[in-house]
């Protein structure tokens, strides 16, 4: 394409091709809705269709990630737009039958609200979509993300043509910065400071950057943005080179992701295909290149400075920054870093203006941020929201509550160098500045909810541990610190804490919060300091009294078979993988303590209606009982009535 | 052969700057681990000096010096899989296979390793098995699952 008339052209020439109304089904195949086995959805459709001799009447679209995974596989009818969840291929017959052809629903793959028991046919009626406000993610049930026609079709590289048609670099800046845009990878850095700076700064070439290395554990935001929509962070990513001046760009995806990685790379090559990258883009004369470089797996390398070393080729590790990375960073060039949901949302902004940005949001937090709700909540999945929603909102009418009836205990948010925020505080709004007042930080999204069966001691434990061998070994009290940190928690969840860890605790976080290069040092600290702060009864309990409230600590805990409840059935005896257990028919099981694991296996089979197996912390096992009253009697039925 | 493999892999990357993660990617997904022949090699033929080889290949989790079994099980130990029983999943294949994570059956069948996130944390405790995704899992099935490899 030559000219934004062309591209104006072409998707008229799209929309022209399609029938609205023909129906048409949409198959979710993100990675989400692949463990569950979505492949054999996506083959049953397409057998069923040519079996009824529907092809080229009935349309099959493979689209992205909508955040519901725990209820995929999803599918999607159009033109109703009826959502299906948990769909077998067993399904698609009746699929096909009923609602393509004969517009009838079938019931039972609506989604039904657990607590009214209404079913809901559009996503509007689903509670877990009802409270968000998708602007990013919306458009990844709608596209096929291997087809550039499919975000053509919706208005996409609009904003593109309008950046480099009708405004200056300088004015697309200002509209950025009007927008109050504020980095979504975690700091929560103005964006049009970073593009600014890499403007102004000497040096040619400059770089941009998409940020895909989601090493955070427990989030998943931006592989379902760039698994279903890549062309939109493409044409934000191109818009932000426009107004820098940079003619390349690189994806860092980590290797984690192959479906990310492979999408990517389709939407490079068609857009360039197109003429939106590479060489004279629309013919407006603006060069911009795009490469993919896969991350190969180190926490450390989604900081910025690292990133950047990393994709020179070399070990990733963060480096001073005195000189910042928008002034010399890829090979000491000019470069401007922003995340993946950053980008995504330049499109919207330029298009759309940065007041109607501005108009969602808080004061300080300007527009939607996606989290990934996660842990003990009813709804898992993706959750796209206006800044400023409370988290009792997300956790409760978004996400339904908590599993099993538990009590909520903590929700933890940004990632390991993220906090834990207890109950209490749950009517905060969600914003940059609230959460890091909380102790916690935004990061890049990831929300894991904690209930009462969660130990906070564990909690901190499992951080410390995952920094301490994410540590690039770089910075003395990051790399040693942690890893006395970890010694000290270990100690304390096996019971052999001493009075003063705590202190020791709080001191290793002190030296490592501001004696170490990076982000990863400076806030390693973060898991332990709430957790210290909100549950220090729960630290206290492990080291004075070997106590793990919420019975999680393996060496904390013992297990012991209750003979009052024991039905001797044997499903113990036979999972017991450390033949601790002895045992036969009629004959009450038992744990012999010295040889038991605490795997906790026998806790797990013991069946719901006998509950026989008990989990104990912080008191002795009860003394077996004697052998002899060990075997059943059970009064068999006389048949010769 | 194998010389044959690792010199095609490298004709992608002639004249390129920054390559070398990407390149020993790719021969990890070649071989499965990189051999010492593929360093020499690279070294050979980028002038990449072996020491700077070694120390990406060593840094980065994904890549592995050590030979992989036939197949690879990642148990994913993120945030949301750890709270959802993640480690006593990563106990059961362990016993199953009388391995620890890290390590490589005896004969040559499983590699078990650990990995910090697989971005499937809706379905959590999530396993991949040679590249496959399974989610919510028990101690109990994934026991099935394994014996159901080749």
């Amino acid at each position: 394409m030559k000219s934004a008339s062309d591209l104006e052209k072409l998707r008229k020439d799209i929309l022209a091709k399609r029938d609205p109304n023909r129906p048409a089904v949409a198959v979710c195949v993100s990675t989400g809705c692949e463990a569950l086995g979505v492949k054999g959805v996506l083959k049953a459709f397409e057998e069923e269709i040519r079996k009824q001799g529907l092809e080229g009447k009935i349309g099959i679209k493979e689209t992205g990630c909508l955040g519901f995974c725990e209820k995929g596989p999803r599918v999607v009818i159009y033109p109703e737009e009826i959502y299906y969840f948990r769909v077998k291929s067993t399904d698609v017959q009746e699929i096909v039958s009923k609602t393509l052809i004969n517009k009838e629903i079938v019931e039972r793959l609506l989604y039904t609200d657990p607590i009214t028991a209404q079913k809901a046919r559009h996503l509007s009626e689903v509670p877990f979509y009802k409270y968000q406000n998708r602007l990013l993610l919306d458009n990844n049930a709608k596209i096929d993300p291997k087809k550039i026609e499919d975000y053509i079709a919706l208005g996409g590289y609009t904003a593109l043509a309008k950046a480099i048609f009708q405004m200056t670099p300088e004015q697309v800046v200002e509209e950025v910065k009007k927008a109050n845009l504020r980095g979504r990878g975690g700091g929560g850095f103005p964006t049009y400071r970073k593009w600014e700076s890499t403007r102004d700064a000497p040096g040619e070439p400059k770089y941009v950057i998409v940020n895909c290395d989601e090493g955070d554990p427990g989030a998943f935001m931006n592989r379902a943005l760039m698994e279903g929509n890549p062309h939109s962070i493409l044409e934000g990513l191109v818009i932000g080179a426009f107004a820098i001046g940079s003619h390349e760009g690189f994806v860092y995806v980590r290797q984690e992701y192959p479906l990310a990685v492979e999408n990517m790379d389709l939407a490079i090559k068609e857009a360039e295909k197109y003429g939106l990258l590479g060489k004279d883009i629309l013919g407006s004369g603006f060069d911009f290149k795009v490469r993919i470089h896969r991350g190969a797996g180190a926490f450390v390398s989604g900081e910025s400075s690292a990133l950047m070393t990393a994709i020179e080729g070399k070990v990733g590790e963060p480096r001073p920054k005195y000189v910042h990375t928008s002034e010399k960073g890829i090979w000491d060039k000019p470069s401007a870093l922003n995340n993946v949901e950053t980008w995504a949302n330049i499109p919207f902004i330029i298009n759309n203006g940065a007041e109607w940005f501005g108009s969602i949001g808080t004061a300080a937090s300007k527009g939607t941020k996606i989290f990934s709700l996660v842990g003990k909540v009813n709804n898992t999945g993706l959750v796209e929201v206006p800044f400023g929603i409370s988290l009792r909102d997300i956790i409760f009418k978004i996400g339904g509550g908590i599993r099993n009836g538990k009590k909520l205990k903590a929700v933890q948010t940004g990632g390991p160098s993220g906090g834990v925020i207890p109950e209490q505080y749950l009517d905060s709004p969600v914003d940059f500045d609230v959460l890091t007042k909380l102790g916690s930080i935004m990061g890049s999204g990831g929300m894991v909810v904690m209930d009462e069966d969660t130990c906070m001691v564990d909690v901190a434990r499992y951080f410390v541990n995952f920094l301490c061998d994410e540590s690039c070994g770089k910075c003395l009290p990051c790399r040693e610190g942690l890893k006395q940190a970890r010694k000290i928690l270990n100690d304390i969840a096996t019971g052999k804490g001493k009075e003063g860890d705590i202190e020791k605790l709080q001191e290793i976080a002190d030296v490592t919060s501001v004696a170490s290069l990076c982000a990863l040092g400076q806030t390693a600290a973060n898991p332990m300091l709430t957790t210290i702060r909100h549950f220090r009864n729960e630290y206290e309990a492990h080291i004075k009294e070997k106590k793990c409230p919420a019975l999680v600590c393996r060496g904390l805990v013992s297990y012991f078979i209750d003979p009052k409840k024991c039905n001797a059935c044997t499903i113990c005896f036979r999972n017991c993988p450390a033949n601790a257990i002895t045992g036969e028919k009629m004959k009450i099981h038992m744990i012999d303590q010295s040889k038991c694991t605490k795997c906790g296996t026998c806790y797990d089979v013991c069946p719901p209606t006998f509950r026989a197996v008990q989990k104990i912390s912080g008191e002795p096992v009860p003394l077996p009982i004697p052998e002899e009253e060990r075997l059943i009697k059970r009064v068999a039925k006389d048949k010769s009535d | 052969m194998t010389m044959d493999r690792i010199d095609n892999i490298i004709n992608k990357y002639i004249n390129e700057e920054g390559v070398l993660i990407q390149l020993l990617l790719d021969i990890q997904r070649e071989f499965n681990w990189i051999p010492k022949e593929a360093i020499t090699r690279i070294n050979e033929r980028l002038k990449i000096p072996v020491s700077q080889i070694f120390r990406v290949a060593s840094f980065y989790t994904a890549l592995s010096l050590k030979p992989r079994g036939r197949h690879l099980i990642r148990v994913c130990l993120g945030t949301a899989c750890y709270v959802r029983g993640g480690p006593r999943i990563l106990d059961s294949v362990e016993r199953t296979l009388n391995t620890k994570a890290g390590n490589t059956t005896s004969d040559g069948k499983f590699t078990l390793e650990t990995v910090n996130c697989l971005g499937c944390c809706a379905l959590g405790p999530v396993v991949e098995i040679d590249g496959q995704y399974h989610g919510g899992l028990s101690s109990a099935n994934i026991a099935k699952m394994l014996a159901s490899c080749n």
